[in-house]
């Protein structure tokens, strides 16, 4: 299944959930944020939903700005 | 004297600094400048994280939330579309409802874009954001953005990064005059005498973050800029003097010792 994450085409697991995208990244989920296709996914449902085809997912943080 | 408060939607205040967190030389200065500065609310960016290195230790590892507020930006944004993701992203992120609204119109004044501006400040207000736009000092945009529902407005001293000071002091007297919300200036202050000056024009607070980072030594620049901004709201709240062409003695010219003056 391909995905784009972030600006990158990825080719990822079926059926994968966003939780599990997260595990696989090494990222915590703890002060970050995902959207799917320009739909932010509440933390509480990233477990749930899982990834479709062609899907266009941005993973964000707090970085240092003004 | 009394502690005076700063309210901003929701939130209440009793500093009127509010300070960035990009620039700095490391982030252990950074904690140390926010703690000089006696913030109470802090700027961050939002980005998207890179895939190859997901880890490590992060901003918000150096950021004490029980101190400060975090008032995420829309910095980079270029429409109000973007804007508005960027901080329905944040919100989630952060778990605040606080932001920044930049909408950038061009990367060398890196001056905003009125009209993206507005329109992402109309679906933020409505999608229940506080929403702090940061805004060019133009007295009719910022009350365009007031009747909106926005939280504060945000004109900027002078271009962002630029540490030129206050460079239209009267059209930031209108705007604060016009205004029902809290004026806030952001961008532009490089020292301790700017940021007196912008508060001595009677604007609620000022947001800055090159000002301080950008300093040789970042930490005694924040302190600098804690006492300044103390010092001008201080010197608005008391009310300075007329200024006069010609001398008025201090002392009294009656009674004096000797004969020989001068016309």
């Amino acid at each position: 299944m391909k995905a784009t994450i972030n600006g990158e085409a990825r080719e990822l697991e079926t059926g994968l959930t966003f939780a599990e995208l997260l595990d696989q990244l090494g990222v915590s989920q703890s002060g970050i944020a995902v959207a799917r296709n320009d739909q932010v996914l509440r933390r509480g449902a990233l477990g749930e939903e899982r990834i479709r085809e062609g899907d266009r997912i941005e993973i964000i943080r707090a970085v240092a700005g003004g | 004297m009394n502690q005076e408060v700063l309210r901003i939607g929701k939130y209440e205040f009793t500093s009127r600094l509010i300070v960035g967190t990009g620039k700095y030389p490391s982030l252990e200065v950074m904690r140390q400048a926010h703690e000089a500065s006696e913030t109470q609310m802090v700027t961050v960016a939002i980005r998207r994280i890179h895939l190859d290195d997901p880890s490590g230790k992060t901003l918000l590892d150096y950021l004490d939330r029980s101190k400060y507020a975090i008032l995420p930006n829309t910095a980079g944004c270029f429409t109000a579309k973007d804007a508005v993701l960027t901080a329905h992203l944040a919100r989630e992120a952060l778990q605040t409802d606080l932001i920044k609204l930049e909408v950038i119109g061009d990367t060398d004044t890196l001056y905003p874009d009125t009209r993206e501006t507005i329109a992402a400040a109309e679906i933020l207000v409505k999608d229940g954001f506080t929403v702090l736009p940061y805004i060019v000092d133009d007295p009719v945009a910022c009350k365009r953005l007031e009747e909106i529902g926005c939280a504060a407005v945000m004109p900027l001293a002078a271009p962002i990064g630029s540490g030129l000071g206050v460079c239209n002091p009267y059209s930031i007297r209108i705007i604060k005059e016009c205004a029902k919300i809290p004026v806030i200036v952001d961008a532009g202050v490089g020292t301790a005498s700017d940021a007196a000056i912008a508060m001595e024009l009677g604007v609620d607070a000022l947001l800055m973050n090159t000002g301080i980072a950008a300093a040789n030594d970042p930490v005694l620049m924040a302190h600098a800029m804690r006492n300044a901004v103390m010092a001008g709201r201080q010197a608005f709240l008391a009310g300075r003097m007329e200024k006069r062409l010609y001398a008025n003695a201090s002392s009294p010219m009656q009674d004096l010792i000797g004969t020989s003056r001068r016309k």
